[in-house]
């Protein structure tokens, strides 16, 4: 780890002027990612300002009845949070799935949101990376590529986001409120995450001098008809191969409104509104669910050692759909896989086991 | 963004701060000391307060081994900063027991034969007293869940997770 300043923040607007004023400064929160990343060398900060202390770690009703999620809420604390479990339990699963009880402990929700990939090559200064070192290139492309992206990829880049809470949060239609030197925005979801484009070092819209300061809810949780299934190589404390966060509005067995959020598969959690639209007052079904994902797998393009992930995420898709139409979401404790399985029947829709 | 050549790089230039003065409430005794930075909550209690106990394994948030309460939260020493944590109440594995008689954790550790060589032990209960006291484990499903973050290459995992269940169910109030 290389030396650095330190400072501390006394209000969001000191944090802006002091991240604004010092380009080689990041902010640092419960630094799960961030102190690993020092350690690697990958990133070689020369302040950290601690905006560890700031009023952000509140939990709170929004006037049109959704959740303001304040930047500095532990992942612990939003896990457990009863609003949460109660409106929003396909968040609470998510955040379940993801990391340890230790780290859910110390990451923030803001921080959750800009951790950066684990591609070996991005961690390992030995290797070429774009992302790591703009124009150096992709070692990943030709190399282990066995965790990497199936969708949106580019050829200089086909890292995955790591998060598990941003997929449920991209499921759910989330907003990122952000304070920079002119004021406050708002950022919808799925334009916060970037693909990698020509540009890999940019994981966000975020902007250098911007400042996250909470997560927003929309009203419609989908806390019934809802799960978040996590495929990975052990049962916990293990990034994704796949993950797909699923919530349905059924009436009468019918889909009014379809969300289908993939995780581990691209540089941004993937969503594809169309297959979704296509879903709309269709039956929940197998056959359904089926051409969904086939739909939101259409461009897949697998690289020598993921090819098997398009197969697994077809799958898992149709699993998760079906887990939470017949509202049996996935337990993040008990590991065997719930609800029943899609050649069990054609009507998706029976009652809880 | 620029690309960084290797040369810029070499010539980046870090700055030399002072060290810092940090009180930390470690077991129950106030401690000041100065450190730097960049120096982690387990280099502190190892390297400045001689508290060895608390292990470094991957020192990258893997292992678990270096779990310590802050606050009365288990967290990962090797990801946090000394100076964030000025004025926190740390409790490591030194501080579990009072005077000669073991906590809960650690009798049952020893009753379970929870153990091989010992090195992720001090993790693996302190990693325990946070789980008690958060009071989301009830089963030993869940009990395996949240004891994830503490990985023991001896495997004793059956008898670590016996022995937090032994405590578990000997504590009603550890229950929900």
């Amino acid at each position: 780890m290389n030396n650095f300043e330190y400072s501390r923040a006394a209000d969001v607007a000191e944090a802006v002027r002091q991240i604004a004023a010092d380009p080689g400064a990041k902010f640092i929160a419960g630094g799960t990612n961030l102190i690993d990343l020092m350690k690697e060398n990958v990133a070689r900060p020369t302040r950290l300002i601690d905006i560890s202390r700031l009023p952000l770690s509140r939990v709170e009703d929004t006037k049109d009845g959704g959740l303001r999620i304040g930047a500095l809420v532990p992942n612990s604390d939003l896990a457990y949070h009863p609003q949460v479990e109660a409106r929003y339990p396909l968040l609470a699963s998510a955040l379940l799935a993801g990391a340890s009880a230790q780290l859910r402990n110390m990451a923030s929700t803001g921080g959750n949101l800009l951790q950066r990939t684990r591609c070996y090559y991005f961690y390992d200064t030995a290797t070429p990376c774009n992302k790591r070192e703009p124009g150096s290139g992709c070692a990943a492309v030709d190399g282990v590529n066995r965790m990497h992206a199936i969708l949106g990829t580019s050829p200089h880049c086909i890292a995955t986001h790591p998060s598990d809470m941003c997929v449920a949060l991209a499921a759910l239609d989330a907003r990122v409120l952000v304070t920079g030197p002119g004021g406050e925005r708002a950022i919808a979801f799925e334009d916060f995450h970037r693909l990698p484009g020509d540009t890999p070092h940019l994981d966000t819209s975020l902007a250098a001098d911007e400042i996250i300061t909470a997560v927003e809810l929309p009203p419609k949780g989908f806390a019934r008809n809802y799960t978040y299934l996590k495929i990975r190589d052990r049962l916990s404390y293990a990034f994704a191969l796949v993950s797909v966060a699923a919530a349905l509005d059924l009436k009468d067995g019918r889909i009014q409104e379809a969300r289908i959020a993939l995780g581990g598969v691209a540089h941004k959690p993937w969503r594809d509104r169309e297959a979704e639209a296509r879903l709309k007052d269709e039956p929940a079904t197998r056959e359904a669910f089926t051409r969904a994902a086939d739909a939101i797998l259409r461009n897949a393009r697998g690289f020598s050692h993921n090819a098997f992930k398009i197969e697994l995420a077809r799958r898992t898709i149709l699993r998760a759909l079906s887990q939470a139409a017949q509202a049996s979401p996935q337990s993040q404790s008990d590991k065997r896989i719930a609800g029943k399985t899609p050649q069990e029947n054609t009507s998706e829709t029976g009652r809880p086991r | 963004m620029a690309p960084r050549s290797a040369a810029a790089k070499s010539a980046e230039k870090f700055p030399t701060p002072a060290k810092l003065t940090v009180t930390l409430v470690v077991n129950g005794i106030e401690r000041k000391l100065a450190v730097a930075p960049w120096t982690t909550l387990l280099d502190a209690l190892r390297q400045h307060l001689d508290l060895t106990g608390t292990k470094k394994g991957c020192d990258h948030g893997q292992c678990g081994a270096c779990t310590v309460l802050v606050d009365g939260r288990r967290i990962n020493s090797c990801l946090a900063l000394a100076v964030m944590k000025d004025g926190a109440q740390v409790t490591t594995i030194e501080g579990l027991a009072q005077g000669a008689t073991l906590h809960a954790l650690q009798a049952a550790f020893v009753e379970h034969d929870a153990f091989q060589c010992g090195y992720c032990t001090p993790g693996q209960i302190c990693s325990a007293a946070g789980l008690l006291a958060e009071g989301r484990a009830k089963t030993p499903d869940e009990i395996r869940e949240l004891m994830s973050g503490n990985i023991c290459r001896c495997g004793a995992y059956p008898n670590i997770v016996a022995a937090i269940e032994t405590v578990l169910s000997a504590k009603p109030e550890g229950r929900r």
